[in-house]
């Protein structure tokens, strides 16, 4: 493998890179548990981490070399080949394809003389796929470096192909006076928040700091009393009770604990953090402050998606004023024994990262891969400590509990799903976006709000979450019914279910981490099986294949990525059972329908360089 | 507290606090069919292949904590059949030609799937990599087509050798083990290394150079005995 300095050229020598790397090192003190961070750094210096750069770094931070390149090979944003200075990642997400992608990558494409997956060969671009970068509501889209750009079209492709030709920085495609932007003015040019509709909890009028002043004058039980008795569960999908996460976490003998903000939303078709983070960046972290309070932690992590880069210095911002303020350091708001700080983590382009084990991994600068549970995170999380680790949406909530009282949360939604909740509505509607809505609306409720009347298919949850039918659009957005992160995703009478299916399996085999058997290796077989019923090939016995094939995923693998990803299939041939059949051929004699001879044949018809007569039907003599 | 007792199908089974599933079953003789675990190394969790149920709920017995008077079920023909679709999904996902292979006979995913009498191919199909051989070094050879993702070589020469010759690259389907170095000769490896030893790699991954098919066939590891035999003729004692 050829380093950086073989690659292409930097106009330094090794020495000169080494020194730099080491530097970067020395800014992280060293550290391995911020390997990513120092990663990031050496990637976005040096547009590649090279074998070199890894010798230095492993020297550096006392690790080996493989376990440096162990975490530079994990993340798709690090890259140990050299890109482009500029590096334009299209989201290939379903919802972009039905939103135009193809002509969009075709005119990138035709700017800049590449093809998805190449650098050009004067180091200037690279571009690539990126799944889901949480922009369903405006698609198609990319990332230009650290910038987003929305609503693509050729035209716009063109526009921008020719300004970064012309040698102009990505961020002057937001703006010409972009330096003299504010953060929020840089993030909201950057991409429209689409808030649909505000409910009375998150995006309606909030008061500053009334939580975080009333849990002052709380005892931290008398908080996670309050917690537990709003009914507060988990935004972030799997709905596990905040009361009863942070009370697990005080209960601990440690007196080192931490609060864990997950901002890694990487549920395909959500959303929703990308619009509270900012727009409401005050209000999550007040509430982050409020559960370091209630669980007796002093240092807190915000780990931001790699694709939420544009929103880095947007939260550095909002956490510096908040020093300043005293929300935030030492003796928080004048109580003495009251000290906690928040630094934010920055991912790299893993999904897997949004399981709480393997954020806590990635954390620590380690691949995003999951922990072993037990022991679970709130006794044994971050570097061995006790760890909170809750969703934005979640510490947003907690904040404005405080503030207006369990009861006023509890009495809003329904029986076990109290308060609103954020739902990302994007796909085939005419108002896709954000509604904060309280829990318990039917799906067909959200999708006349949304108009997405003509629906053929709605994907609750996202891919790992249930795809429904016209039928049942009668079910209630609850726990206890559709439980959902939050993803909405319409699908029209137009769209080939199999090519969904097919894309969110390729998507499940592209994002798992490859620790365990089944989710590593079952799900390719997912997907090839999938892909003989789009061609056309699959036999009847193939659909007891794919429901067997899932059960053994689903109850063997380690982490909630295996145990869901199957969905997709499953729910698909519960609630779309034509689909399949209507692609099963019969076997015919004894030839196996499943025995694509085309296929099988190429290769020998590639180095005989001649066609066959028996199964060319276009031969002829 | 000192220990409690709990049921494997039915047999009574006694463990230490702290004890993991597996531990406390290999001390009774109860043998959970493995492939990523091996005695001495830390547990990983990886294959899935020691699955049982716990409880009622699919767990990994070799790092899942044995709980008092827990019913566990090892041996059933649906914890068997899961057992079988991730051995024949190690198989597919490598090269695994087993007439031609130097570790045949001495081969624990072939002796497990043996075990788990699996006699013929399975639906699933072959993903027929076509991974680079690694023989640079002057006494070992790595042929990672054969490599089932077990990790035992990277916690033996980490925790055991004190080295850190092996890691993990990669993701997903295209995680896979690789030398701390260029190559393999570019590591301190040694083949006295406990990593390098043949009860560390449970296939023909990692290969000794010039002591291939030294030992006759009729002699091998599993030509007698199933694998698990050594923990279960504990209880026959």
């Amino acid at each position: 493998m050829q380093g950086c300095d073989n690659g292409m050229t930097t106009g330094s020598k090794p020495s000169a890179e080494q020194h730099q790397i080491a530097l970067i090192c020395e800014r992280y003190q060293n550290d391995p548990h911020r390997m990513l961070d120092i990663l990031r750094d050496v990637q976005d210096r040096f547009r590649c981490i090279s074998r070199a750069a890894m010798q230095t770094v492993a020297a550096k931070t006392g690790l080996t070399q493989v376990a440096v390149e162990g975490v530079a090979s994990f993340y798709a944003f690090l890259s140990l080949e050299p890109k482009g200075r500029v590096t334009i990642r299209l989201c290939n997400d379903i919802v972009d394809q039905f939103a135009g992608l193809a002509a969009v990558t075709e005119a990138f494409e035709k700017e800049l003389g590449i093809t998805v997956g190449q650098t050009s060969a004067d180091g200037a671009f690279s571009l690539e796929n990126t799944p889901c970068i949480g922009m369903c509501d405006q698609a198609p889209a990319a990332m230009i470096n650290d910038v987003v750009v929305t609503a693509l079209t050729p035209e716009k492709v063109r526009a921008i192909a020719a300004a970064l030709k012309d040698g102009k920085r990505p961020e002057d495609l937001i703006s010409d006076r972009f330096d003299d932007l504010t953060p929020h003015a840089r993030a909201v040019r950057m991409v429209d928040n689409n808030i649909k509709h505000a409910g009375t909890v998150l995006l309606g009028p909030v008061s500053d700091e009334a939580g975080l002043k009333k849990a002052l004058e709380r005892t931290p039980t008398q908080i996670i009393d309050q917690i537990e008795a709003s009914g507060l569960r988990g935004c972030g999908g799997a709905g596990f009770t905040t009361g009863m996460k942070w009370r697990f976490a005080s209960q601990t003998e440690e007196n080192r604990r931490f609060i864990i903000c997950n901002a890694d939303e990487g549920e395909p078709g959500t959303f929703k953090d990308r619009v509270l983070l900012t727009e409401r960046p005050h209000l999550l972290i007040e509430g982050m402050t409020i559960a370091a309070r209630a669980v007796g932690a002093r240092e807190g992590i915000i780990y931001l998606r790699g694709e939420y880069v544009y929103l880095r210095e947007l939260l550095e911002e909002v956490l510096a004023e908040r020093r300043e303020k005293t929300l935030l350091g030492n003796a928080i708001l004048g109580s003495d024994d009251f000290n906690f700080d928040i630094r934010v983590q920055m991912g790299a382009g893993a999904y897997i990262c949004g399981e709480e084990g393997a954020l806590i991994s990635s954390c620590e600068g380690l691949p995003g891969e999951p922990k072993t549970r037990p022991p679970f995170p709130v006794t044994s999380g971050y570097l061995g400590h006790p760890t909170v680790v809750n969703n934005v949406e979640t510490f947003c909530h907690a904040a404005r509990i405080l503030d207006c009282g369990a009861g006023w949360f509890f009495d809003m939604g329904t029986e076990g799903s109290h308060g609103t909740k954020l739902f990302s509505v994007s796909g085939d509607c005419i108002n896709p976006g954000i509604y904060e809505l309280p829990y318990g609306l039917s799906v067909r409720e959200l999708l006349e709000m949304a108009g997405g009347e003509d629906a053929a298919a709605v994907l609750v949850g996202g891919p790992s979450g249930t795809m429904i039918a016209r039928d049942t659009f009668h079910r209630k957005l609850t726990f206890d019914d559709l439980a959902t992160g939050g993803a909405i995703v319409v699908f029209s009478s137009q769209r080939n279910i199999l090519e969904i299916v097919e894309y969110y399996m390729s998507f499940f085999v592209h994002e798992s981490c490859g620790y365990c058997t089944p989710c590593r290796v079952g799900n390719v077989f997912l997907q090839k099986a999938v892909a003989k019923f789009r061609k056309g090939l699959a036999n009847p016995a193939d659909i007891a294949y794919l429901k067997d094939l899932s059960a053994t995923i689903m109850e063997t693998s380690r982490c909630g990525l295996g145990m869901t990803s199957p969905n997709p299939i499953l729910s698909t041939l519960d609630n779309f059972p034509l689909v399949y059949s209507a692609m099963v051929k019969p076997p015919k004699d004894r030839i196996r329908a499943t025995f694509d001879i085309q296929s099988a044949i190429s290769d020998a018809r590639v180095l005989a360089k001649r066609r066959s007569s028996i199964y060319d039907k276009d031969f002829s003599k | 507290m000192s220990g409690f007792t709990f049921q494997i199908d039915g047999i009574e089974i006694t463990a230490k606090e702290g004890q993991t599933i597996m531990e406390a079953a290999d001390e009774t003789g109860i043998y959970i069919p493995r492939l990523c675990d091996h005695e001495g190394l830390r547990h990983q969790g990886g294959c899935r292949v020691c699955t049982v149920k716990a409880g009622g709920r699919s767990v990994a017995a070799c790092t899942q904590p044995a709980a008092p008077d827990q019913l566990v079920e090892n041996e059933t023909p649906h914890i068997n059949k899961l057992r079988r679709d991730l051995v024949g999904m190690l198989f597919n996902e490598g090269n695994h030609l087993c007439p031609i292979c130097e570790a045949s006979g001495n081969c624990e995913l072939q002796a497990m799937a043996y075990r788990l009498g699996m006699t013929e191919p399975t639906q699933f199909p072959y993903l027929e990599p076509c991974r680079p051989v690694d023989a640079s070094h002057p006494d070992v050879a790595l042929d990672n087509n054969r490599c089932i993702s077990c990790g035992r070589c990277v916690r033996a020469s980490q925790d055991v050798d004190g080295k850190g010759v092996f890691g993990y690259v990669g993701r997903g389907i295209h995680r896979h083990i690789a030398a701390n170095g260029a190559d393999l000769a570019d590591t301190d490896a040694e083949v006295t290394d406990f990593a390098i030893s043949a009860e560390v790699c449970p296939v023909g991954c990692i290969i000794r150079k010039r002591e291939g098919f030294s030992r006759p066939i009729g002699t091998r590891d599993y030509d007698n005995h199933l694998i698990g035999h050594d923990i279960e003729k504990k209880r026959d004692e």
